[in-house]
């Protein structure tokens, strides 16, 4: 019982910290609107970070050019950004300058599993947005739209799905990619070999050592990968966009307030113009990555959509 | 934690379209154990040539054998299996090089992971049977090359029958990391109970039934196979003689 009690003490002191810093947030000049975070006594995430003065990120090596270390070892991408801003966010709101923010290593694998059992808090990379895995997370506003198509060589003959018939076609093992190349193989008969590379790096090897002819894989990773080949002129990406990704922070599941919060970052990054501007630093300048190399993707069609009205709606 | 629990996942359809999900684990443990034994009879054939190798008198067959064991016992079989599947191919001449490549994918895939476990798990294993062989008395080789036996006869008659008794439990062990090694076979992309556990985790999003599915076979495996040597161990027990 007692402990129940101390408890409910310290939610109302840490409440009564809080309630002064929201005020004179919400005080401030306009176009500051409902403070997500600071209207309720906190829960979930939010709830976690005050009391142990530390959020945790989920980090990526070689996502280029959404989180990867760059040449000086140091964390950068596009979604690197995001969730800096939402570390900032989070500062502000909860009024804790002194935010430690710890990073942790993720692949694709563990993940998902690290953000449901709560060592992370949030990871912002190149993870799609899908209805399965919103059983065991949930996710913020997209911040990207990928679709999937083929990076082959430029003499291989190849330019349209249709064109791998009996060819081999490497894709990255438990991706959406896998699952479409997959489906799409059965229900057409095309006799496709399927080989399965464990990350975006060895996918890239199966082409370059010829043992498979395109590697399928989400656009915006394939000019990452022609943009850090030895010979980038040998390259290019064709086929139409089989069915688009929506990419997405990661988040707890159930976690309304925290997510809220990365939701409005994301918003407001969207709307005042933000996004656009590391959309350029990252996919149309030259990155610290390999001694300096352009992505060069241009905007997608499906992004200025997203820019002017911010969801966060799966497409799968 | 916040996990929605689904033990009903394995017979769930597969997002794939490719049937359902326990067929996924099941054509993976197909996959491990054709591995695994093909791999563990080449391995013992290979291992037991290698290991009297490294008894016999003549300098040259030792060191022969010696720089093998070395070589392969000493580097990561990860290394060895990536050396096998992207480097070996680029250095064999281009016919045979694109010959290679162009194979059937999976059988490719096979042949190279049975070729890189065999070779390090015969490694393994020479060492146990040299260990073995050393292990029996040098008065009883001298006692039966006394009698007339030639140098194979006193191996196969005195000292191998004797030395495979001693090291039955090393090599059970050895037998076991077989299955447990065969799971480097997923990252050149060949789906065997580890890699398929992974796809299932990733397509269903319900990663912990997976691979608490994996643990429960592959010690279901392991224990087959520890029951199996017992009785080999038991069978050819000697009364009277080594542990009886």
């Amino acid at each position: 019982m007692t402990s129940r009690i101390h408890r409910r003490a310290l939610t109302a002191a840490l409440l009564a910290c809080l309630v002064p810093g929201a005020w004179s947030q919400a005080a401030k000049p306009a176009a500051k609107p409902a403070q997500p975070a600071a209207a309720q006594p906190l829960t979930g995430t939010l709830a976690k970070i005050r009391e142990t003065g530390t959020i945790t990120l989920g980090t990526r090596s070689a996502s280029v050019p959404f989180n990867y270390l760059d040449d000086n070892n140091k964390q950068a991408g596009y979604a690197w950004e995001i969730a800096q801003h939402v570390v900032d966010r989070v500062k502000k709101d909860l009024n804790l300058p002194n935010l430690q923010v710890k990073t942790m290593e993720v692949t694709p694998q563990t993940r998902i599993p690290l953000v449901a059992n709560q060592t992370l808090d949030l990871e912002c990379s190149s993870t799609t947005h899908n209805t399965e895995r919103e059983r065991q997370v949930s996710f913020s506003n997209t911040f990207f739209v990928v679709g999937a198509r083929l990076l082959v060589r430029k003499n291989s003959g190849i330019r349209y799905w249709a064109d791998l018939v009996g060819k081999n076609i490497v894709v990255s093992g438990g991706t959406t990619a896998e699952r479409l190349i997959r489906e799409a193989n059965a229900k057409n008969g095309w006799g496709i070999n399927i080989l399965l590379a464990k990350d975006i790096n060895e996918n890239f090897l199966m082409v370059e050592t010829g043992r498979a002819q395109a590697a399928m894989q989400d656009d915006v990773i394939l000019y990452g990968n022609i943009a850090r080949a030895n010979k980038p002129y040998d390259w290019q990406v064709v086929g139409v966009p089989m069915a688009q990704e929506a990419y997405a922070c990661m988040l707890r599941k159930d976690d309304a307030q925290f997510k809220a919060l990365v939701d409005d970052v994301i918003a407001r990054m969207m709307k005042s113009g933000e996004m656009e501007k590391i959309y350029t630093k990252y996919f149309l300048s030259k990155i610290n990555v390999k001694g300096g190399v352009v992505v060069g993707m241009p905007v997608p069609e499906p992004m200025w959509e997203l820019f002017r009205n911010p969801n966060d709606k799966a497409f799968q | 934690m916040n996990y929605s629990w689904d033990w009903l996942v394995f017979f769930r359809p597969s997002v794939t379209g490719e049937g359902y999900y326990w067929q996924m684990i099941l054509r993976g443990l197909g996959w491990t154990v054709a591995l695994s034994l093909l791999s563990w009879a080449m391995a013992l054939g290979i291992g037991t040539a290698a290991g009297v190798a490294r008894t016999l008198p003549q300098r040259g067959v030792r060191w022969a054998a010696a720089a093998y064991v070395h070589c392969f016992r000493n580097t990561p079989l990860l290394v060895q299996l990536f050396i096998w599947y992207f480097v070996v191919p680029e250095l064999l001449p281009t016919r045979w090089g694109d010959a290679i490549k162009q194979m059937n994918p999976v059988w490719n895939q096979f042949l190279t992971v049975l070729v890189a476990l065999t070779l390090y798990t015969a490694a393994k294993a020479a060492e146990q049977v040299r260990a073995g062989i050393e292990s029996v008395p040098p008065s009883q080789v001298q006692a039966a090359m006394a009698l007339g036996l030639s140098r194979a006869g006193v191996y196969r008659d005195v000292v191998l029958p004797q030395a495979f008794r001693i090291v039955i439990p090393p090599l059970t062990s050895d037998f076991l990391n077989v299955f447990k090694n065969s799971a480097v076979a997923l990252t050149i992309g060949l789906m065997e109970l580890t890699g398929q556990t992974r796809q299932l985790s990733e397509f269903s999003s319900q990663p912990f039934e997976a691979f608490v599915a994996a643990t429960l076979i592959y010690m279901l495996v392991t224990y087959v196979v520890i029951a199996l040597m017992r009785w080999v161990e038991t069978r050819s027990r000697i009364p009277g003689y080594v542990g009886a």
